[in-house]
C-alpha cells in the first residue's frame, strides 16, 4: 500500500479546498443558511409540527443533505477532471499507485470536505432553529457513509465527463431536483397516494428519511432499508471506478 | 553494463486502428544517454508513454530493471521518472507543493533536503513558493523536471525537453543531464533538434512509422554513415585533376582552381592527411584546406527519407 501517495494525493485536493475557501465553504453556509431564514424561521412558523419535531427542525436533515449530496459530487467529480482536462493527469498514470489508492486519495478528500460541511451546515441551523439529535454518532456515521458513496459516485462521474457542461450537469439537473422532491422539505406521508408511490423510486427519499432518523428517531420507511440501500450504492460505485481501472476507460489510450 | 530497460516485440495499434508500433525490440543500459529520433507521429510518445504506464501495449513485453511493467508496475514505476512533452502542471500549486506531491505519489518519504538540491540545480530555489501559474514557460518546464527527479528515479525519460525553450535554458538543461548522468542516472530523450542528440547521447535509435530503424553507438553511426568533404583551394590552375593521389577521386572544378573529394566510411582524416602530403611531394602549391562533415541530421534525413 503505497500510503504516501494517498496522503500526497488527499493533501493536494484538500489544499485545493482551502485555496477556494470562499467558494467551497462560505457559499454552502450562505445559501443554506437563507434556507432556514425563509423555510425555517418566515414560513416555518406557520407550519405545524410534522411527527412532533417543529418544521424548522424537520428541514435540517434534508438541507444539509441537499449541500453535501451535490458538494460531494461536485468535488470529487472536479477533482478528478481537472487534471485529465489539463494533461496533468500524465503524473497520476505513471505512479506506482493502485485504483484503491487513488480512490482513497479523491474519494477521501472529497468526502472530508463534504462532511465538514454539513457539520458546519448543522452548527449554522442550529443558530436558527432549536433541536436535539437523538442517535449522533450514527448521524455522524451516516453522514460519512452518504459523502464517500456520492463523492465516488462524482469520481466516475469525472472519469466519464469530456467537457465541463457534462460534470455540472448531473449535480445541477438530476441531485439537486431529486433532493428536493427527495422529502427534505415535506415527509412523503404527505403527498397523495399515487406521488407517494412515484416517490418511492426516488434513492434520496431513502437518504433523507434514514437521515432524519438518526436526528429524530422518526421515519416513514425503515432505516435499515435506507442504510442497505446506501451500502448497495456505495458497493457498486466501487465497482464500477475498479473496473474503470482495470480497463483504462477514459484513461489509458 | 547491466541493461536497465528492456522492450521485447512491442506493437501498438491504437482503437482508431492506427499503428503505431511495430515490434520494436530495444534494449538500453544502466547509465547511458539514449536519443531516440524520428519524424512526428513516428512512435516516439508511444513508446515512451507505454514504458511510463500511460499507454497500454497491444502486445510485447517491458521490463524496467528486471521488473515487468505490467506485473510489478509499481516496482518498475518507481525506478522512472518522466518529463512530458506538454507543459501540464497545476497553475496554482506552489513549486515547493508540486515537488512534494510527486515525491509522495512516487511513494517517497518526505525529503525536504533532496527537494531543495533538486530545486537549486534547476535554478528554482528562490520560486519555491511561487504559483506555478506565475511562472514563465521555461520556468514552467524546469518544474516538470524537478517533479521528475523527485522521487530519485534510476531513469529519466524526457520527451522532446527542449522545444519552445531558449538557448540559455537549453545549455542548462543539457549541464543537469550530464550531471545525472555522472550520479548514474539512465537517460531517455527523444528531440528534434538533432545537434544535441549528436551532441549529448551515447547511442542513437532512429524511429520510423512505429518501427525501430536502427540503434546503434553514436560514434559507430557517425563511422559507418557519415562522410567528409574535402575543398582544396589551389595557388595555380590546373589542367587535369592529378592521378593515382592516395586512391581518393578528386575532382576538379571547371575553373581549374579548386579540388575536392567525398570520403565515405573508415577514417576521413588519415585519408586527408595522406592526400595533403602527396599533394606537397607532387609539387602542387594549395592555399586553403575545407573540410565539411556530414552531421547526424543528415544521416538521419538520408535515412528516412529513403523510405518516403
Amino acid at each position: 500500500m503505497n500510503v504516501y501517495a494517498i496522503r500526497a494525493i488527499y493533501t493536494a485536493e484538500l489544499g485545493r479546498t482551502w485555496r477556494t475557501l470562499f467558494q467551497s465553504i462560505a457559499s454552502p453556509v450562505l445559501s443554506t443558511a437563507l434556507y432556514f431564514v425563509v423555510f425555517g424561521s418566515a414560513i416555518g412558523s406557520r407550519m405545524q409540527a410534522i411527527d412532533g419535531v417543529s418544521y424548522g427542525a424537520f428541514i435540517v436533515p434534508g438541507l444539509i443533505l441537499l449541500t453535501v449530496l451535490t458538494e460531494s459530487v461536485s468535488n470529487a467529480s472536479f477533482g478528478i477532471y481537472l487534471p485529465r482536462f489539463t494533461g496533468q493527469i500524465y503524473e497520476l498514470l505513471s505512479a506506482p499507485v493502485s485504483a484503491v489508492e487513488v480512490i482513497a486519495g479523491f474519494v477521501g478528500a472529497a468526502a472530508t470536505k463534504s462532511v465538514i460541511l454539513g457539520l458546519i451546515i448543522c452548527a449554522t441551523a442550529r443558530l436558527f432553529v432549536p433541536f436535539e439529535i437523538v442517535h449522533p454518532v450514527l448521524a455522524l456515521l451516516y453522514l460519512v457513509l452518504i459523502s464517500a458513496t456520492f463523492a465516488l459516485f462524482g469520481f466516475i462521474l469525472g472519469l466519464w465527463a469530456d467537457g465541463f457542461e457534462k460534470l455540472q450537469i448531473i449535480p445541477l439537473m438530476v441531485i439537486s431536483p431529486l433532493t428536493f422532491l427527495g422529502g427534505t422539505f415535506y415527509s412523503i406521508d404527505m403527498l397523495p397516494g399515487v406521488w407517494r408511490q412515484v416517490a418511492l423510486f426516488n434513492p434520496i427519499v431513502y437518504l433523507i428519511e434514514g437521515f432524519r432518523w438518526a436526528f429524530y428517531g422518526i421515519s416513514t420507511l425503515a432505516p435499515l432499508i435506507s442504510l442497505a440501500l446506501t451500502f448497495g450504492m456505495l458497493v457498486l460505485c466501487s465497482a464500477v471506478v475498479v473496473w474503470i481501472f482495470k480497463t483504462g476507460y477514459r484513461l489509458r489510450t | 553494463m547491466t541493461t536497465i530497460l528492456a522492450i521485447e516485440r512491442l506493437n501498438k495499434t491504437y482503437d482508431n486502428g492506427f499503428v503505431a508500433l511495430k515490434g520494436v525490440d530495444l534494449s538500453i543500459s544502466s547509465g547511458e544517454i539514449f536519443a531516440l529520433l524520428g519524424p512526428n507521429g513516428a512512435g516516439k510518445t508511444t513508446l515512451i508513454g507505454i514504458v511510463c504506464g500511460l499507454v497500454r501495449a497491444s502486445s510485447g513485453k517491458v521490463t524496467v530493471d528486471g521488473n515487468d511493467i505490467a506485473i510489478d508496475y509499481r516496482k518498475a514505476r518507481q525506478t522512472i521518472g518522466l518529463v512530458p512533452q506538454e507543459l501540464s502542471t497545476n497553475q496554482f500549486e506552489t513549486v515547493m507543493d508540486a515537488l512534494r506531491f510527486s515525491r509522495g505519489l512516487f511513494g517517497k518519504a518526505p525529503d525536504p533536503g533532496h527537494l531543495e538540491r533538486i530545486l537549486r540545480d534547476l535554478s528554482l530555489w528562490d520560486k519555491k513558493d511561487e504559483r506555478i501559474g506565475a511562472l514563465s514557460g521555461g520556468m514552467k518546464r524546469r518544474v516538470l523536471i524537478g517533479k521528475a527527479l523527485a522521487h530519485e528515479p534510476r531513469i529519466l525519460f524526457l520527451d522532446e525537453p527542449t522545444a519552445g525553450v531558449d538557448v540559455e535554458l537549453r545549455r542548462d538543461m543539457w549541464e543537469m543531464v550530464r550531471r545525472l548522468r555522472e550520479q548514474g542516472v539512465t537517460i531517455i530523450l527523444t528531440t528534434h533538434y538533432i545537434e544535441e542528440a549528436e551532441d549529448m547521447a551515447d547511442r542513437i535509435g532512429v524511429i520510423d512509422q512505429g518501427e525501430l530503424m536502427l540503434v546503434e553507438e553514436k560514434r559507430a553511426l557517425m563511422r559507418r554513415l557519415g562522410q567528409v568533404h574535402v575543398t582544396i583551394g589551389l595557388t595555380q590552375k590546373l589542367d587535369a585533376p592529378p592521378e593515382n593521389l592516395s586512391g581518393a577521386k578528386l575532382d576538379l572544378s571547371p575553373d581549374g582552381m579548386t579540388l575536392s573529394f567525398t570520403q565515405k566510411g573508415q577514417d576521413c582524416d588519415a585519408a586527408l592527411a595522406a592526400l595533403l602530403k602527396t599533394l606537397v611531394t607532387e609539387g602542387i602549391e594549395f592555399r586553403s584546406v575545407n573540410s565539411e562533415r556530414s552531421s547526424l541530421e543528415d544521416i538521419f534525413i538520408d535515412l528516412v527519407g529513403r523510405r518516403r
